[in-house]
């Protein structure tokens, strides 16, 4: 049994609930209208059902089976906005206790099934690919079968089928004959395509309508096949760095090819006496000097030349100088580096004088590099001071003992051995900002703040993306089929002479309002009677 | 008509299994950073704090424990006394210890190494040019790289004494 057989003569597949050529109802006992989903074609997942190849392709052929991936990928998406995504969360903290510590149980739950970071939780992605997996099974298993009903959909349907459509009437027309050209003509004022065969007439127009669905899927699939291809290395780059005034960088993601070098950090804001007069309210409203009009890196951009062996120092040559602001990337060679953050005035140095607590004279003053401090400044005359530990983010661990945060000179504190010429042995202090201690008893000389010299950083996202066209692609198919199927219906009239009677029936599969508005303006004027929506009639 | 039908319905599901599969793997079972397991770990050239070049390429034939790491980072702290009791034992067998500090000043780096005494060389990175080679995210970070440049394994955390000493154990030629 692999075929049915129609009394018009076609060959159906088995499970064909209509026939595809004339719409004879294979069922016992069909329904007084007919279910014309799909034409009533044999979706094949229903059909066969042996091997273990055949039970997954009809698991992934429901659309029940499709729409609740959907709900869960929903619902977790969902849950994934209670509490914040990992990356929002503190970045000194780790995540694993972070979770804990502030929502509890459910908090450390939440980040052992990996909602804290959802999109990267594979079980999230395998949910995504399975909706892939889903959309493509589904559409296969339709759109093949439809496609073959609707090409072989004949002309002359049997008597059964123009019953149970939707829309039906009967008329008695005297003369079909010469009716049949009035109508013809009015069909295709209408734009429909019409076949004729035998008296009996087929209009229809915007089949491919019913594409739609199927080319927004494509469309769909060529989106995930994009967001996929990020994973391949080197489709997809996306670091952040930072760099400070003058620092010249190796910027991440480029393999040691490319060097930046950050000249100087720009930040604007709206002030009342520089703008125009038009402003002024508008900065009056906000205060003026609060909102920010500006964020720039004027940035040198160098590539290296030679061989690449990190570590090594590198042999620059410019390409190119270029001003960063928000929106206003640096491109080159598909990178593009984006302005992205920025941090004012970080300490870069900071001075002190030698000097006599008792007397205030001043020995000579000392200026440290915060980044690279020196272990000892000589000062001449047997004045010397030695830098015996250096804490650029300095706070006081567990143990009560000075300790360094990160290598970042938010906070530097020292300790210095000062000698001088009647103190041959040193005398020990620890000095912070606003703090000294002498840790081995009363000192006679100090280390007196004199000055500090600040420069900005500035934060620069560096992007690649190879996978933006596909995207694009995928999207622009995704919208050209959801506009084929939005706007256009799929729209038959059958129109039929049957032992002197005419039929006519008529089927949407969307808009029947329109449909029907449409069959009143072709009956007007005609012995033909408007069909009736038979859906109202049980009701 | 049905085999071709089998054969048709393995094939989408052979090529979409292949693909989510892919991905999957990709994410969550290689590093997901530029340097993975497996791969010829990436040369580089770093000065000492005595002012000594050295090149990863020039360890050949000998095993190369790569350590990552800061004076801020507690767990580096933790098991640099570690690393230096096992060097001195593996450092006969052909196991040499490369500390990459991640570009401190070397006034910081030299403090440190004489607190711990360590006697393994340690190098900064100061442009953060190695770093960005091995693309080291969160520290302390450990490398093991065979005789043949190839890496074995890629530690993240602290490891414990008997860790480190297993890992000298499985890089020693």
């Amino acid at each position: 049994m692999e075929h049915v057989k129609c009394e018009c003569g076609h060959v159906n597949p088995i499970g064909t609930v209509l026939c595809e050529s004339c719409g004879k109802p294979f069922e016992e006992n069909a329904p007084a209208l007919l279910d014309m989903r799909y034409e009533g074609s044999a979706r094949r997942s229903q059909t066969y059902n042996k091997t273990i190849i055949d039970k997954v392709w009809n698991f992934f052929s429901s659309v029940k089976v499709g729409v609740w991936l959907i709900v869960i990928t929903l619902i977790a998406s969902a849950i994934g906005t209670i509490y914040p995504q990992e990356m929002y969360i503190p970045p000194t903290v780790t995540p694993a206790e972070y979770y804990e510590e502030q929502y509890g149980w459910l908090g450390k739950w939440y980040y052992q099934l990996g909602f804290h970071d959802l999109y990267g939780s594979w079980w999230y992605m395998l949910l995504i690919a399975l909706i892939g997996v889903s959309l493509v099974i589904c559409s296969l298993d339709r759109v093949v079968p439809l496609y073959r009903a609707l090409k072989k959909q004949g002309v002359t349907r049997n008597e059964q089928f123009l019953r149970r459509q939707r829309l039906f009437s009967s008329s008695h027309v005297d003369n079909y004959e010469a009716l049949l050209p009035q109508i013809k003509e009015k069909l295709a004022k209408h734009r429909y395509h019409i076949r004729e065969e035998n008296g009996n007439i087929l209009a229809e127009k915007g089949r491919f309508s019913r594409w739609g669905p199927y080319v927004n899927h494509i469309g769909l699939i060529i989106f995930l096949i994009g967001a996929m291809l990020r994973f391949v290395p080197g489709m997809y780059v996306d670091e952040v760095f930072w760099i400070r005034e003058g620092e010249t960088k190796e910027i991440p993601g480029t393999n040691g090819k490319y060097f930046l070098k950050n000249e100087k950090f720009i930040f604007q804001v709206y002030e009342k006496e520089k703008e125009k007069k038009v402003f002024q309210e508008a900065i009056d409203r906000v205060g003026s000097g609060m909102m920010a009009k500006n964020y720039q890196t004027n940035a040198v951009l160098y590539e290296r030349v030679g061989p690449i062996i990190p570590g090594e120092k590198p042999k620059l040559k410019k390409v190119k100088s270029f001003s960063i602001r928000v929106n206003e990337p640096l491109k080159h060679d598909h990178y593009a580096l984006y302005q992205v953050d920025f941090k004012l005035n970080e300490l870069s140095k900071m001075s002190f004088h030698l000097i006599d607590k008792q007397t205030n004279k001043q020995f000579g003053t000392i200026t440290v590099d915060l980044l690279q401090p020196k272990d000892e400044y000589d000062l001449g005359n047997g004045y010397r001071v030695q830098l015996l530990s250096y804490f650029p983010d300095f706070y006081f661990d567990e143990e009560g003992n000075p300790a360094t945060k990160s290598k970042v000179p938010n906070n530097p504190a020292f300790v210095f051995k000062m000698i001088t010429p009647d103190r041959p042995d040193g005398e020990v202090s620890f000095t912070a900002i606003r703090q000294t201690i002498e840790p081995l008893g009363d000192n006679k000389y100090k280390m007196a703040f004199a000055g500090m010299e600040t420069r900005n950083v500035s934060a620069l996202t560096v992007r690649r993306d190879f996978t933006l066209w596909i995207l694009g692609l995928g999207g622009a198919i995704f919208m050209i089929g959801l506009i084929q199927g939005m706007y256009w219906n799929h729209r038959r009239i059958w129109i039929q002479r049957i032992n002197g009677e005419v039929l006519v029936a008529a089927h949407t599969n969307k808009n029947w309002f329109g449909l029907k508005k449409e069959l009143a303006k072709i009956c007007e004027g005609t012995p033909l009677v408007m069909p009736v929506d038979q859906a109202d009639k049980g009701r | 008509m049905k085999t071709k039908r089998f054969w048709l319905r393995t094939a989408i599901l052979a090529l979409m299994v292949a693909a989510i599969g892919y991905t999957i793997y990709a994410n969550f079972f290689t590093e997901k950073t530029s340097v993975k397991i497996g791969d010829e770990a990436p040369d580089f050239v770093l000065t000492d704090l005595n002012g000594n070049k050295h090149r990863l390429s020039d360890y050949r034939g000998k095993g190369v424990f790569l350590n990552f790491w800061g004076t801020w980072c507690k767990p580096c702290e933790k098991e640099m006394p570690y690393m230096n009791k096992q060097y001195e034992v593996y450092k006969k067998k052909g196991v040499e210890v490369l500390a990459v500090n991640v570009g401190e000043s070397e006034l910081s780096v030299k403090k440190f190494v004489e607190r711990f005494g360590l006697t393994f060389p340690v190098v900064i990175d100061k442009q953060d040019q190695v770093m960005n080679a091995y693309d080291i995210g969160p520290l302390p970070t450990t490398f093991l790289i065979d005789k043949n440049g190839k890496i074995v394994d890629i530690i993240t955390g602290t490891m414990t004494e008997s860790m480190v000493q297993q890992y000298m154990e499985r890089i020693q030629p």
